[in-house]
């Protein structure tokens, strides 16, 4: 569905933030976007909105080039922004000034949404409060039913319950048209929803893989010591040592996504290359 | 559900529609709840869960029918149980056993605990 070629991106001349980016992102997946403060996430998320415009290089939605910006990209697609803006009016206000641009937007789940998410429906918006605005945004963003359904930090400011909630409304809303990108610093809000992982490292995309692949590739495991094993990476915890090392006899472990972060950003190079071998593009 | 670190989770939610199977909560022939019902309770990737209803599909315990959802096969209890047995005596038995022979437990005290066991779970209906 989006298709990211050679891009290259600054916010001032001289100064990259990525430099020859390929991406490819399909319809039917739930993609967790990680990367470090400042690495880019939200930039690259905008570029792929047609909210800010490549250097070099293109971002295009099936086929049409998102900074384009044409009224049928942007119908088709949301995008809910970390720090959001809602204006002063009650919801149902804002669904009949905004819903109209969202051909497919139903408002019936609209209402349901906020109702799992105990928001009142007859709310004046910028009088709830940060958590519940969010939760308004994102019921509003599921409703608009959209191919491309794009959230920044969705589940900052949530409460607990209403993080269960989110993780039920997204694995509702999934179907084989839709593709959802999700950026998180909160790894363990999302770990069973997401299926595939995207990192942003050093101006490039170090990972695109899907979750399956990952856990084919390695083991996850903590032992009392490293010696005497073939590990790739290891952190140290009360119980011995976290350590990833390379999936040999095809066991299954669970991906811990924080280790997995910690060592795809401390630059390991046998376990990107490991990662890279038979590099799985899921580009349909 | 809580799910483990040592098993896919698209073999533990396998287990737990089996479970549920087993259990005689969802008879042959019943209609099972669909992929994304099953996704939003537990709160996993669809995806996932497809994964899941494939593999209980091959194993013949469910079947599709198309346009109206999955339903547990006749024979499925069955089928969940021969699978089940496999599993515990590939990978369970040979831990139970491992045990038995390290901690030099006798056949006589096993079989004195099995049948109080049985006494006092499987037989006060």
């Amino acid at each position: 569905m989006i298709h990211i070629d050679n891009l290259s991106f600054g916010y001032r001349r001289g100064t990259l933030l990525f430099q020859n980016l390929h991406l490819s992102l399909s319809r039917g997946h739930i993609y967790g976007l990680l990367g470090k403060n400042g690495a880019g996430k939200s930039t690259l998320l905008k570029n792929m909105t047609g909210l800010a415009f490549p250097t070099a290089g293109t971002c295009t939605i099936d086929g049409a080039d998102a900074s384009k910006r044409s009224p049928e990209v942007l119908s088709n697609l949301f995008f809910l922004p970390e720090e959001i803006f809602v204006p002063s009016t009650t919801t149902a206000k804002f669904v009949s000034n905004t819903a109209i641009f969202y051909p497919k937007f139903n408002e019936e789940e609209f209402y349901q949404y906020l109702t799992e998410f105990e928001v009142p429906r007859e709310a004046v918006m910028d009088k709830l409060s940060f958590g519940q605005q969010k939760k308004v945004m994102i019921a509003f963003g599921l409703a608009t039913n959209t191919d491309l359904l794009v959230m920044d930090e969705p589940t900052n400011g949530l409460d607990i319950p209403s993080k269960v909630q989110f993780r039920k409304i997204i694995a509702s809303a999934l179907n084989e048209d839709r593709c959802v990108i999700i950026s998180t610093h909160q790894v363990r809000d999302l770990d069973s929803l997401i299926d595939s992982l995207v990192v942003v490292h050093n101006r490039e995309i170090v990972v695109n893989q899907e979750m399956d692949s990952i856990a084919e590739k390695l083991v996850f495991a903590t032992l009392p010591t490293t010696d005497g094993y073939d590990v790739l990476y290891a952190e140290d915890s009360f119980q011995g040592q976290n350590v990833i090392m390379p999936n040999h006899e095809g066991v299954f472990s669970r991906v811990d996504m924080e280790l997995f972060f910690n060592a795809i950003i401390s630059d390991n190079q046998p376990l990107l290359q490991l990662l890279q071998k038979d590099k799985y593009e899921n580009a349909i | 559900m809580e799910f483990r670190n040592n098993e896919a989770i698209y073999l533990q939610i396998a287990s737990h529609v089996s479970e549920n199977i087993l259990l005689g909560k969802w008879l042959p022939e019943d209609k099972i709840p669909s992929v994304r019902e099953l996704a939003v309770q537990l709160q996993v990737n669809p995806n996932t869960v497809m994964r899941t209803f494939e593999y209980l599909q091959n194993q013949e315990v469910i079947y599709n029918k198309r346009g109206i959802g999955f339903f547990v096969t006749p024979e499925g209890v069955e089928k969940v149980k021969h699978h089940r047995k496999e599993r515990f005596l590939q990978q369970d038995l040979p831990e139970f056993f491992r045990n038995v022979f390290l901690l030099d437990i006798s056949l006589d005290e096993l079989q004195k605990r099995y049948e109080q066991f049985k006494t006092e779970h499987f037989t006060l209906k």
